[in-house]
């Protein structure tokens, strides 16, 4: 009798390819199909969604003085940057986060520098972060108000510290990945110290640091606007926290609307155009990145 | 005779692991000639990766001497140029052509114009000229491992430092490898200090093979090699002297002879 699990006996086949005549091989998708492939297209489709609920929710509800209507919003928005002040609080607010983000890099660049120099500085770097980067920088806020007054120097030190953080943790956590070959690599084509920072370290650990840069980023535009909104008057002149502070005192809550819009719009602006530009350029391109 | 222009002599190499201190190589000799093919072949575990390193200058000799020239190897240098197993070894931020020129012009301080002249001359030797501009994530593994093998020659080395260079590719891309690496040598005679676990490839690839035993890697045997798997007088096939010297008793057939 035949074991049940022998493998059954088959004729070799052999078969001719075929070189033409399939149904298909390669077309072009349709204009419908290669446009919702588009992620822009995607996303504006979604935010004009957006927009339309609100207009109608807001129409439903009738009560301007609690949630204005989307073109109410737009309307004032428009209406604020024609007057002037909406345009005046954003350079303020934008020239503000950039004096603070530049001097918060700076600093987490040399507390990076000193953590990858000794075990002794990494563990100061551990330490610090453990202990402040749970800290909300706004929480600084009262205690900078009395080191450095009403003024600019007071958001300055709170951005620092809302930088400082991330951007120091996540560029020494990209230095410790950074592959061994690589490291490697660099050490056996005779570079220099800094040559190998800047030319192996800082590229490998790239995707991380962009990471660092972000979050750095989205610290420091939110610490602003909440310090804008505790004290917005300094030297004659206010942010937009300010800006909408002030305008929800005088009840124009369209116009509170348009303060909010224009921090949504330059944090979309930021996140999309340069961020996304510059990881495209870098760790897209390079594959260390899908 | 001539000097050589490697001598490795009495090397113990240890290094520490958070309980313990790991021998990895102990009191190893053997020197190095000029567009010598030198095969260090051994079982994993026999510390010959650990070896390489230490002849690129990774790592220092708890005992014995590393001689480049009759000068003591002090740390890594552009006279030693290493081609890694890993496909990572080519700076992902680089192109194939911009990987070799940044070696060239950090490592031999040679000019732009001079060093990008260099480069398509040793891309067009490994046969990759149109992926010149290419991305190193766009390539197969094999493709990776020509452009490491070209920016090491390029590079123009005493010797030429290869950790399992085939190691990770499949076995036709490997069989190829082999031969264009001879071609190469045909070339330019290069010195090539070679480590495998492959004993095909240590005959294929090799004139001169170290066998090493493991745990710790002690030296067991330098032979020398044709290129192919030759008979001795009493019929013994070289790879089973090889298997014998380094397994012991009698072979078994099939046994590590992957290619």
């Amino acid at each position: 009798m035949a074991d049940a699990r022998a493998v059954p006996e088959r004729p070799e086949m052999f078969y001719s390819v075929a070189t033409a005549g399939f149904p298909v091989v390669e077309k072009s998708l349709s204009a419908w199909e290669k446009l919702y492939e588009s992620g822009v297209f995607r996303k504006t489709a979604l935010l004009i969604i957006m927009a339309a609920a609100w207009e109608l929710y807001a129409r439903w509800l009738n009560n301007p003085l609690l949630v204005p209507t989307f073109s109410a919003t737009v309307r004032a928005f428009f209406a604020s940057i024609k007057s002037g002040a909406l345009p005046q609080a954003a350079v303020y607010t934008i020239s503000m986060l950039l004096k603070g983000y530049v001097a918060g890099l700076a600093i987490a660049a040399l507390l990076t520098a000193l953590a990858s120099s000794s075990r002794l500085g990494a563990d100061l770097l551990e330490t610090l972060t453990a202990m402040f980067n749970p800290l909300p920088s706004i929480a600084l806020l009262p205690l900078a108000l009395i080191w450095f007054g009403l003024g600019a120097g007071s958001v300055i030190f709170v951005l620092i510290h809302a930088v400082l953080w991330s951007v120091a943790l996540n560029t020494f956590a990209g230095f410790r990945s950074v592959s061994p070959t690589w490291r490697m690599v660099g050490q056996n084509y005779g570079l220099s110290r800094a040559g190998y920072i800047a030319r192996i370290l800082i590229p490998g650990a790239f995707p991380s640091i962009l990471t660092g840069l972000k979050v750095g980023w989205a610290f420091a535009w939110r610490t602003l606007i909440a310090a804008e909104l505790v004290f917005g008057v300094s030297s004659g002149s206010g942010g937009l926290g300010w800006f909408i502070f002030e305008r929800k005192n005088q009840l124009l809550i369209a116009d509170v609307f348009a303060g909010l819009l224009t921090v949504i719009l330059f944090g979309l602006l930021v996140e999309n155009l340069i961020f996304k530009t510059i990881e495209n350029r870098t760790v897209r391109r390079w594959g260390m990145q899908i | 005779m001539t000097a050589p222009l490697l001598s490795v002599e009495g090397v113990t190499l240890q290094y520490r692991t958070k309980e313990n201190l790991v021998t990895a190589a102990y009191r190893v000799s053997f020197n190095l000639f000029r567009s010598d093919r030198f095969v260090v072949l051994g079982p994993s575990g026999c510390g010959k990766s650990t070896l390489l390193k230490a002849v690129g200058g990774f790592i220092a000799p708890t005992e014995g001497q590393i001689n480049l020239n009759g000068a003591n190897v002090a740390g890594p240098g552009p006279d030693r140029v290493f081609v890694f197993q890993e496909f990572d070894q080519l700076l992902p931020w680089k192109t194939v052509r911009e990987n070799i020129v940044f070696a060239l012009t950090t490592g031999r301080k040679s000019s732009r114009a001079q060093a990008e002249e260099r480069t398509m001359h040793f891309i067009a030797k490994v046969n990759l000229t149109e992926f010149a501009s290419s991305y190193p994530h766009t390539l197969s593994g094999g493709m990776k491992q020509r452009v490491a093998i070209a920016r090491a020659m390029a590079m123009e080395p005493e010797i030429l430092l290869m950790d399992e260079p085939f190691a990770a590719l499949d076995a036709l891309t490997r069989t190829r490898m082999q031969e264009e690496l001879l071609q190469l040598w045909e070339d330019t005679k290069f010195t090539v200090l070679f480590v495998t676990h492959s004993i095909p490839e240590a005959i294929r690839v090799g004139n001169r093979i170290l066998l090493m035993s493991a745990h710790p890697g002690q030296v067991r045997a330098e032979i020398n090699s044709r290129g192919t798997d030759d008979q001795d007088d009493s019929g013994k096939l070289l790879s089973a002297r090889i298997h014998a010297l380094l397994f012991g008793g009698e072979i078994q057939e099939g046994v590590a002879s992957h290619g």
